[in-house]
């Protein structure tokens, strides 16, 4: 089958789409999209969590045919998407999904480039920069789901306590970090939004 | 290729840098003292970006134009003769390439394995363990792969299955491998037995007649798996040379070639291997797990082939931490003063060897703990059984036997009626103490400091699901938001442990690492370019090699080159060794091309300036300067259009082999200690344990990286958190079958399930080791694991004599 649906803004197809392929499949063995990754394919790691109009979801878990017609962000768009958020002045009051690209905008979409040498001159959104700093990465094999999942977070809840980070973030397994680095990511994600809220 | 640019990423200085470590100070000028992004800085990850972008290449993501997707065919059962294989429906299934078994390996070698070559690379007429590989498919799409391989008909006959140490060595008991050979038969009992070490000093029977209290304990200790998040996986590429190229995770690129090479009939030249990104190791990819059969097939379609692993694969592709049964007996005087120790450990190593015979080793030698004790009687030995096979883990041997030492150590202050931390300080190892090995330890082991360092830490409060205001916080509570209890039933408890941990390949290992480190001007600036063949696992390898490079030679710009075998050995990443040996190799490197370059400047300008020939000279900020700080000359001066490389191999001290009968020998490089505090709180009605707080306090000698130190110590204190309380393969004892292989039936530490996790840096040089510092990553799972057991204990009351803990076993339904 034919799977048609947006992806970080811009308009994707899929053609010879199995019945029981997985988004996750689609998205990395189809439009090249590997940031997602496949740990347990049975919804219990979140590695592999993606944003379904705005939900986060594990993508493992959703057949691609469920995605038709919808709006998908993933780790690979996700600066562009904080970007966006930004430059509206915050949605953590609107709608899920009301982040996700216009049409219009995804018609003006075009690849960034981006220096992937020195990932210097790359555009992070700020729970990815909050992450490198606060050394919340080891292996990273996690750390897409964790973004998605965090980032999603904050947009809901700017100002969350730990106990709020614990349950917004334990759907997503880590083995490397003890979690504590990451905590440190998120608190430190939600200080900066805070303070470029106030600027 | 991962450049690190350092300037605006590399210092740290924008993070919450959390570490609280003290950063040596120099006591006089040395070379890099005055470096940015150096040693001891909390540089950032070089490849951070990529891997927060998404772009970070793990094995499981390569790609290749016309690959094929391979699928194993595994053993159902444990234990079994194969009658027939029939390949003809999978074979004829529309998109397969190919479909191989045994009969299909290109030459007389047709095992490997890490010591002993006793692993099948596909079953021979006999599967030894449920999850063998039987057969491979190759196909152009995944699912057709896994459709292929089930149409595989495979005739078994099942045979009795050996589970224990009394099955194994029964009279008549079916023997695991009836033709050894290998090194150890000799000395071992039965040949159902890998390897076994005793370990005697002292007088045991002497000593033990000075003891006023005798303690007694039999612990067992359950299958832990390293649930590394990327499952096995790699590309093989065939290549016009009638080679291969593999891009693969794993531990160690050089062992997984001396493994492959042989099997492949080609010679080391022409199996290339590329590290491709590693989604977490430890020790879980020191074996072999789909390397050999992706480049059979690839050899036999002439096109790329991809295997990836799915999470239920995985627990049958990699080995697991030993299930052990550990028997102890202590004595100590009524002033709370070790008399004697005798312990029996028993390692389950299932079908296959893998790293059993050291692992051994490591379970005899510190079968002690970090305790003076000079009368003892050990015994460490690993089975052969139909179990899943058994070998590396973080922790190595030693991961056990702390979790039965300490629990004795816990009941025999309670028999003199010490406190336990003050009875551990009495009795605690310092330097000088002789090891039961006979090895003398020649550098700082400050474990009475390092407990009464995690003792004065702060307690967390009392009934912390309080703190919100009048509703209990259900989240902060045992059951969390299973809503199970606002506080009734629930009571808190306290448990310290610690332990020491060996550094580096032991017992005589050739145990060296190589690296390649060239010096250049690039676009007006010098450049230094590391390469080595050190599998970055996640640990932060990578980002100490270009600090390293930094100090070593004044530079700004390092390049990591991508991990390879077009680069000697850079040994294992395991046994908390990579920092000590490759980053050893790195610096040594960088110290050769220094004096290279240093050379080169002597030549070009030492007739201007009197200081080229008697000053001691520096490489600092790019520049060539005296020891007084006087600049001589730019580097991109004295290297103009030159380029400096060198490489090398580095050795640590040598180790040697423990002897067979008295265990005497000196084995270990190093020795690597940590302590834990653990606070519970129990929900003694339902068995639901909350860890509150975890709190460590590690000995690293020097923190090169305090921001990745702190990070290994955490995750190290999670793995032995998640085998207290959750984590085990939980094996059948009736057919060997493994009844949990997924992430839905074996549990892993969410971030709701694991406290927050202080961490007390202590830095005291070993004067044997680079810049001081110490192999780290390991010791913080010892401890973790005996600290939290030891703390339901005091919450609850009970002996709890194994672990992982759970709720039957707090509340008396077992």
């Amino acid at each position: 089958m034919r799977v048609s649906f947006t992806v970080n803004g811009r308009p994707q197809e899929a053609d010879d789409v199995w019945e029981g392929e997985s988004l996750l499949y689609v998205l990395r063995e189809r439009m090249g999209l590997p940031g997602s990754k496949n740990a347990c394919e049975q919804g219990e790691c979140g590695s592999c969590t993606v944003r379904l109009d705005g939900v986060p979801v594990c993508s493992c878990l959703v057949a691609a045919g469920q995605v038709e017609g919808r709006d998908v962000v993933t780790v690979e768009g996700l600066a562009d998407f904080a970007e966006q958020r930004a430059e509206h002045g915050g949605c953590a009051s609107a709608a899920p999904g009301s982040c996700g690209t216009s049409l219009d905008a995804a018609r003006r979409w075009e690849a960034r480039p981006a220096d992937s040498q020195t990932g210097g001159d790359t555009a992070l959104a700020p729970i990815q920069q909050a992450f490198i700093d606060a050394g919340a990465v080891q292996c990273g094999f996690c750390t897409p789901g964790l973004l998605v999942a965090a980032d999603e977070m904050l947009e809901r809840n700017p100002t969350p306590t730990d106990a709020d980070i614990r349950e917004a973030l334990s759907g997503n397994l880590c083995r490397c970090t003890g979690y504590e680095k990451i905590m440190d990511a998120v608190r430190l994600a939600a200080a900066r939004q805070g303070e470029a809220a106030r600027r | 290729m991962t450049t690190d640019t350092t300037a605006a990423t590399a210092t740290g200085t924008r993070g919450p840098v959390t570490a609280s470590a003290p950063v040596g100070t120099p006591t006089k000028v040395t070379q890099g003292a005055g470096t940015k992004g150096g040693i001891g800085e909390s540089t950032l990850r070089p490849d951070g970006t990529l891997k927060v972008t998404g772009e970070f290449a793990y094995s499981s993501d390569m790609w290749h134009e016309d690959m094929l997707w391979g699928q194993i065919l595994r053993s159902p059962v444990a234990h079994a003769r194969i009658l027939s294989i029939d390949t003809g429906e999978a074979l004829a299934t529309p998109g397969v390439y190919a479909v191989l078994t045994y009969d299909d390996l290109p030459t007389a070698v047709k095992n490997y394995g890490l010591e002993i070559q006793d692993t099948p690379v596909l079953a021979h007429g006999r599967v030894r363990h449920h999850g063998e590989p039987v057969a491979i498919v190759a196909a152009d799409h995944p699912e057709t792969a896994r459709r292929a391989a089930a149409k595989i008909k495979v005739e078994y006959r099942e045979l009795p299955v050996v589970t224990d140490e009394a099955s194994a060595t029964a009279p008549g008991a079916p023997l695991l491998h009836e033709d050894r050979d290998d090194h150890h038969i000799g000395h071992v009992s039965h040949p159902n037995i890998v390897h076994r070490q005793p370990i005697v000093r002292g007088d045991v029977e002497a000593a033990r007649r000075r003891a006023d209290h005798i303690v007694e304990g039999e612990y067992t200790f359950g299958m832990q798996d390293q649930a590394f998040l990327g499952p096995e996986s790699g590309l093989a590429v065939p290549a016009e040379d009638g080679g291969v190229d593999l891009y693969v995770a794993t531990q160690w690129l050089h062992s997984d070639l001396r493994q492959i090479a042989p099997v492949l009939g080609l010679p080391e030249d022409k199996v290339r291997m590329t590290l491709s990104g590693v989604g977490g190791a430890f020790g879980g990819r020191e074996d072999l797990s789909m390397q050999i059969h992706a480049c059979l097939l690839a050899l036999r379609t002439g096109k790329p082939v991809k295997i990836v692993y799915n999470r239920f694969e995985s627990f049958f592709g990699h080995v697991h931490r030993h299930p052990a049964k550990l028997h102890y007996e202590h004595g100590a005087t009524k002033d709370g003063k070790l008399t004697h120790m005798k312990c029996r450990i028993v390692l389950d190593g299932g079908a296959y060897a893998s790293a059993s015979p050291a692992v051994v080793g490591n379970a005899a030698s510190l079968a002690v703990g970090p305790y003076v004790l000079e009368d003892v009687d050990i015994e460490a030995i690993a089975l052969y059984s139909n179990n899943p096979p058994c070998g590396a883990m973080r922790g190595f041997g030693a991961v056990q036997a702390c979790f039965a030492y300490e629990a004795q150590m816990d009941k025999l202050a309670d028999a003199v009626g010490m406190d336990r931390v003050e009875f551990r300080q009495l009795n605690a190892m310092s330097q000088g103490t002789l090891m039961p090995t006979g090895q003398r330890v020649d550098s700082p082991a400050p474990v009475a400091e390092l407990l009464r360092r995690v003792k004065a830490m702060p307690m967390p409060p009392e009934q912390q699901w309080l703190a919100a205001g009048e509703q209990a916080d259900v989240r902060q509570l045992p059951g969390g938001l299973s809503n199970t209890t606002h506080g009734e039933g629930v009571v808190r408890g306290v448990g310290y442990a610690v332990g020491i941990k060996n550094v580096g390949f032991s017992e005589g290992f050739d145990d060296y690492s190589t690296a390649r480190v060239r010096m250049e001007v690039v676009g007006g600036e010098p450049v230094a370019t590391v390469h080595t063949a050190m599998a970055e696992v996640g640990q932060g390898g990578v980002t100490v090699h270009a600090q390293i490079a930094r100090t070593e030679l004044g530079v700004a710009q390092v390049t990591i080159q991508p991990a390879d075998t077009q680069v000697g050995s850079a040994g294992s990443t395991s046994a908390s060794r990579q920092t000590y040996v490759t980053g050893g190799a790195v610096k040594n490197a960088c110290e050769l091309v220094r004096e290279q370059v240093l050379e080169i400047g002597r030549r070009r300008f030492g007739t201007y300036h009197p200081a080229w020939a008697t000053a001691e000279l520096l490489l600092e900020g790019g520049k060539v300067v005296t020891d007084g700080g006087e600049v001589l000359a730019d580097l991109v001066d004295v290297l103009e259009d030159e380029a400096v490389e060198v490489e090398e191999e580095w050795r640590h001290r040598p180790t040697e082999a423990f002897d067979l009968r008295t265990g005497q020998g000196n084995g270990h490089v190093q020795y690597s200690f940590a302590a834990h505090r653990a606070v519970v709180e129990v929900d003694t009605e339902l068995g639901l344990v909350k860890v509150v707080e975890l709190a460590c306090a590690q000995d690293v000698g020097k923190a090169l990286n305090p921001l990745s130190v702190i990070g290994q110590i955490q995750g190290g204190t999670t793995q032995g958190l998640g085998i207290a309380v959750m984590e085990e393969i939980i094996v059948d004892p009736k057919t060997a079958k493994v009844r949990n292989p997924s992430f839905t039936d074996y549990l892993i530490p969410t971030i709701l399930d694991t406290p927050t996790i202080p961490v007390d840096v202590l830095e005291l040089a070993d004067d044997h080791a680079p810049y001081g510092l110490r192999g780290i990553g390991e010791a913080p799972t010892l401890s973790s694991t005996p600290a939290v057991l030891a703390a339901i204990r005091n919450a609850t009351g009970l002996d709890l004599n194994r672990t992982p803990v759970r709720p039957e076993h707090l509340t008396n339904q077992s």
